[in-house]
């Protein structure tokens, strides 16, 4: 180690170094050598479906999370957000490669992301309401990540396709970091000020109509779903319950995101997620 | 955050010091600094700002007001004296080649 830098030295020279560098420029195939062929009895419409929709929810929220740039409360918060946006976006680009590959369309994960309109997007709903404040953001993420990580949890032990179980392995231990995140803001808000109470408990009341799409959700994308209803139910019961808040319910909304129904705020989040690439079709830096 | 009677509000969170251990470090390394309300914040704080890029397996953070420091008026009789103290090094033995770390 040299002395010198010591804090770039930490990060160099790592025996099994082959994680760090997911993604960085010049990737074109995010699941390039990887075996892509479809398992027998697999049926390839609805792996696809799945990822897709999986695919879907990580792209708008990591959409979401990015606006908190420039306008997080702290410095460090707004590293922590991009950080937890960029997690779901690697985890976008993968289902999406994976959906291109087993849909016959041969598309790109680019295709999927900039190319398709809100009607076509299969995300929960829940996933595209505006940032709100940041007790509303960390509602938000505390409830989708706790049912993700449920869902991707199922999906690495049961998924008949490898791909979408080596997918959905890779990615719980991020979204239980994600949780966790949201969990200790939940605890800290609303164990906190009269006025941090209030904005935390507004903010999972506003979650609250949402949460019934995420666990019918589930079943639309292969996981067990009383299995999800009941881990999420007690893990969101646990944090609020230490946050001294009341649990999380309410009536559910009617329609459903897996379906092609939106809300009124996923076109302009399209809109400014794919002004540039629909512009300039094809280009590249 | 939860203690209740304190009136003063803080205009910033504390500042903590970062202090990570990598894969083949042997210690913890000082990596910087980050504000945080508490020390599981630094820690989370830390782990965001720090260990992006696969740094560290291990981290420690401290608030830097307890931290004590040599001054710079200390500087010479704190560490001139070990100068030309030849013989506190290990130099007059053979070290074998596979210890490593020396």
């Amino acid at each position: 180690m040299s002395d010198e830098h010591v804090y770039l030295s930490l990060a160099e020279g790592h025996d099994d170094s082959d994680a760090r560098w997911a993604f960085g420029t010049g990737f074109e195939d995010p699941l390039h050598g990887v075996d892509t062929a479809v398992p027998e009895g697999v049926d390839a419409a609805e792996l696809a479906a799945h990822c897709l929709a999986l695919g879907d929810d990580a792209l708008v929220a990591a959409q979401r999370l990015a606006e908190w740039c420039t306008r997080a409360p702290e410095l460090e918060e707004e590293v922590a957000l991009a950080n937890i946006g960029l997690d779901l976006l690697g985890q976008a680009r993968l289902l999406y490669s994976r959906a291109g590959q087993v849909d016959g369309t041969g598309r790109d994960e680019d295709a999927y992301a900039y190319l398709r309109d809100p009607a076509d997007f299969r995300n929960v709903r829940l996933a595209e309401l505006p940032c709100g404040d940041f007790a509303f953001s960390m509602a938000r993420l505390l409830v989708t990540s706790s049912w993700r990580l449920a869902v991707f949890e199922r999906l690495a032990r049961t998924a008949q396709d490898p791909v979408l179980a080596a997918i959905a392995a890779k990615g719980v231990n991020e979204l239980t970091y994600h949780r966790q995140y949201a969990a200790e803001w939940t605890v800290r808000l609303g164990d906190g000020t009269e006025e941090s109470h209030r904005r935390m408990r507004a903010g999972l009341e506003q979650t609250a109509p949402y949460l019934e799409e995420l666990f019918t959700a589930a079943a639309t994308c292969g996981a067990d779903p009383a299995g999800v209803r009941h881990e999420v139910t007690a893990a969101l019961r646990q944090v609020t319950e230490a946050a001294g808040l009341p649990a999380v319910e309410a009536e559910p909304l009617p329609g459903h995101g897996r379906e092609g129904d939106r809300t009124e705020h996923l076109a302009p989040l399209l809109a400014e997620l794919q002004g540039i690439a629909r512009a300039h079709p094809g280009a590249v830096w | 955050m939860s203690t209740t009677g304190d009136s003063t509000t803080r205009a910033e969170w504390p500042l903590y010091e970062v202090f990570v251990r990598g894969k083949r470090g042997l210690n913890h390394v000082h990596v910087g600094s980050l504000h945080a309300a508490d020390d599981r914040m630094a820690l989370t704080h830390a782990r965001d700002l720090y260990t992006r890029r696969n740094e560290g397996v291990s981290i420690w953070v401290v608030r830097s007001e307890h931290i004590t420091a040599s001054t710079r008026d200390e500087k010479d009789p704190f560490f001139s004296p070990s100068a030309d103290k030849v013989y506190r090094h290990p130099t007059f033995y053979d070290i074998p080649e596979d210890v490593p770390h020396i």
